[in-house]
């Protein structure tokens, strides 16, 4: 199963490869590593989707927290948490296409950054589905590149 | 008052109460080297980086206290890494600093530069470059903190030139503190007590002791709770000594040439209490099918070592000895005769499985020597009271079934990454932490040639450290294998060209002693053991092709030994 695990870590250089390091050394995979300094500039956030059953899991979360410099590992899986990434997605237009592209773009909340003679660059913010499913509608028209931020996430605050 | 980096180097040393460094110079070091040469520590000189680890890690384990490594950038550096991954695999707490280029160069492909922290970061607990020299200090004091805390391990910092001649008005802080270490040394007394009543109902309950009794100092506590209960306990290769293998509860080493009671135990037991030990393959065997009939308890100090192999049922997170001494005050008072007499039927059982198989070789007088029985006699003549180390193979299978340990901290090997050339540089630091004591290497012929240059350093400080070389003229280790598995092609484990290793002791300034008869080896034991001034090599020409028995085949359960 699919889980998002938020590291606080040390802001140090060499911190990156040591987490990088043990996913790699210990065969765990990671799907996406989003990182950067928190509202303490000796904090880092990491946010890591990996995937693996539940031994795995506890491996990673238990791997995780052994490193020196990993302050607090957090398993958002398992609580209220909102998730969102971000997209670049170059679509190719003709004068035909650019309207629908647009109105796709606008459904999604997307909005253009960049326009060319042949191509829009549309930037979207949501969750899993929603990337998706913009894609998934854009794709017809041609998607000649696309970056993806990788996930971050944040947990919920408790309603009362 | 300003002092350099080398100068705040030389003072926090004192200050962790370093006696020995155990080292080899080089340019990134020199200042260092320079302050050494009237500093009031001990440098020795190995003659290879490897066996500089080694060396400090055979103090660690035989003293207790950490070891600590100095070398220089690059290759020196680089010679340290099979050192600090078997430190690493066994827990030890050893400290490796290793000289670096100025940071200017940093990265430049430098004379000399190697990125030693990324090569050792997955083989260290943790590891630093320092920047600056205003942390040296407080990286030092964190490094030995982290290395000789919770579940301990080698720490290695690399140390860039210019820190090294850099000043600063240096601040030796008196405690550490880091924000993402905090080790749990205190089980969860909850998980104890259920811990307790999950064994006080069980009917064949069974310890599994692990080298976590001995690094915590538990070894006290582990009896008096075995005994306590009236429980068996079995011994990994790490956890001998850390019970006394003399004890009458005692069921010898458990896994792959573990005895045949303690296998058919751990099959048949209806309760494991692991105590400081992981599951290792080598301990396990089919992991399916090993100790299918139990409950778990384990208790470790490092959470990841739990429910990592084997799933367990009560996981409790804790430094051994304080866990076992929650366990007694729990128990104390408490009459348990009757749950004593529940487990007569189990002692009856695996008394059978004693008798129906025990460890057994045949020397005859007339025959080639065995080396179970050069292992046996060494036994005797040093009381059991020696600290053996060993090397790598069938050498360290038979030192581990044939000497019994009553002590921790007296049986060195390299258990997890299992490093040939370890025994000799190890028995080197072992004899520096307890001068007056018999240290002896049980090698094999080809493991001792691996880090055999070590030989001028025990001359230069007069050890007495002794080497029994259980000569067969084989990677015997490898040969048996090739014997079981691959239809006896005996492919690159014969040693065709060795030494002579008594006239190579003698090159060196050692003693060298051979042995070709079984009436040879006890006056070559005794006459190497009266040697106090030097080293001394003892050659013992073994029947070459025998073998390690009881095994159980890689990947095999526990149950299907192999008994010769
Ligand atoms: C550095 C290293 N290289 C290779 C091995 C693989 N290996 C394990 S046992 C063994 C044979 C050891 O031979 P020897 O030292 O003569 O000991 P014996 O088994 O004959 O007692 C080998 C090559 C190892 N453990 N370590």
């Amino acid at each position: 199963m699919r889980h998002t695990i938020s590291v606080l870590v040390d802001n140090e250089f060499g911190v990156l490869s040591r987490v990088a390091g043990l996913f790699s050394g210990r065969g765990f995979n990671i799907e996406s590593l989003c990182v950067a300094e928190t509202q303490d500039p000796t904090v880092s956030r990491m946010t890591i989707v990996t995937s693996g059953d539940d031994q795995i899991i506890e491996q990673i979360t238990k791997q995780l927290n052994k490193l020196i410099n990993v302050i607090k590992v957090i398993d958002l899986t398992e609580t209220e948490h909102i998730e969102r990434e971000m997209v670049l997605l170059k679509v190719g237009t003709t004068s035909e296409t650019r309207a629908e592209v647009l109105r796709i773009a606008d459904i999604f909340r997307g909005r253009i950054v960049d326009v060319s003679p042949t191509s829009y660059t549309i930037e979207v913010t949501g969750d899993e589905e929603k990337i998706e499913a913009i894609m998934t509608l854009l794709k017809p028209f041609g998607i000649k590149e696309l970056v993806r931020t990788g996930k971050v996430a944040i947990a919920r605050s408790p309603k009362k | 008052m300003k002092r350099t980096g080398a100068q705040i180097f030389i003072e926090a040393l004192l200050r962790e109460g370093v006696k020995y460094i155990f080292g080899y110079p080089g340019g990134a070091v020199l200042p260092i080297y320079n302050e050494l040469f009237d500093a009031p520590i001990n440098h020795i000189l190995v003659r290879h980086e490897q066996a500089a680890v080694h060396a400090a890690d055979g103090y660690a384990r035989a003293s207790g206290k950490p070891g600590v490594v100095l070398v220089t950038s690059g290759p020196g550096a680089t010679n340290t890494v099979t050192g600090i991954a078997t430190a690493y695999m066994d827990s030890i707490p050893v400290v490796v600093f290793t000289g670096q280029v100025p940071t200017p160069l940093i990265g430049n492909d430098a004379f000399q530069e190697a990125d030693i922290v990324g090569i050792t970061r997955p083989c260290t607990k943790h590891n630093y470059l320092v920047k600056d020299v205003k942390d040296l200090a407080r990286i030092i004091k964190e490094a030995f903190y982290i290395a000789t805390s919770g579940r301990p391990g080698p720490v290695l910092v690399d140390l860039p030139k210019d820190v090294l001649t850099n000043s600063t008005e240096p601040r030796y802080p008196s405690e550490v503190k880091l924000r993402g270490y905090n080790p749990t040394y205190k089980g969860h007394p909850k998980q104890i007590e259920k811990a307790l009543n999950l064994i006080l109902r069980s009917r064949r309950p069974l310890i599994y002791a692990g080298g976590g009794v001995v690094l915590s100092g538990g070894s006290e506590e582990l009896r008096a709770f075995a005994e306590k209960l009236n429980i068996p306990v079995t011994m990994t290769l790490m956890g001998l000594g850390g019970f006394p293998g003399t004890h009458p509860l005692s069921l010898g080493m458990l896994g792959m040439h573990g005895t045949y009671r303690a296998n058919m135990a751990v099959t048949h037991c209806d309760c494991l209490i692991a105590i400081g030990s992981r599951f290792d393959d080598r301990v396990t065997g089919k992991i399916e099918e090993f100790a299918p009939h139990a409950k778990i308890v384990h208790v470790d100090i490092d959470p990841t070592s739990i429910s990592k192999n084997v799933q367990v049922d009560i996981p409790i997170v804790g430094d051994v000895k304080l866990v076992l001494r929650d366990f007694l005050r729990l128990m104390e008072g408490r009459d348990l005769s009757h749950y004593h007499k529940e487990l007569e039927e189990w002692h009856q059982q695996i008394e059978e499985w004693k008798r129906a198989h025990r460890m057994a070789y045949q020397q005859k007088m007339r025959g080639k020597i065995k080396p179970q029985y050069v292992v046996e006699k060494i036994y005797e003549l040093t009381r059991g009271d020696a600290i053996i180390t060993t090397e790598v193979g069938q050498n360290q299978m038979w030192a581990a079934q044939y000497y019994l340990f009553d002590k921790p901290r007296r049986f060195l090997t390299s258990g997890g990454l299992g490093t040939m050339g370890y025994g000799f540089p190890a028995a080197i630091g072992a004899q520096f932490a307890h001068p007056e004591m018999t240290v002896i290497d049980i090698a094999g012929d080809g493991s001792i040639q691996m880090n055999i240059q070590e030989l001028a350093t025990a001359v230069q400080y007069r050890l007495p450290v002794k080497v029994a070389i259980l000569n067969n003229g084989f990677l015997g280790m490898v040969r048996q294998w090739q014997e079981l598995f691959y239809d006896k092609r005996y492919s690159a484990s014969c040693i065709q060209v060795a030494p002579d290793f008594v006239k190579l002791a003698q090159a060196y300034g050692a003693v060298g002693l051979r042995a070709m008869k079984p009436r040879e080896v006890v006056p070559v034991i005794e006459k190497a053991l009266s040697i106090k001034d030097r080293p001394v090599i003892m050659d013992f020409h073994v029947d070459r092709e025998e073998s390690v028995y009881p095994m159980v085949p890689a990947g095999a359960p526990l149950s299907k030994m192999l008994l010769v």
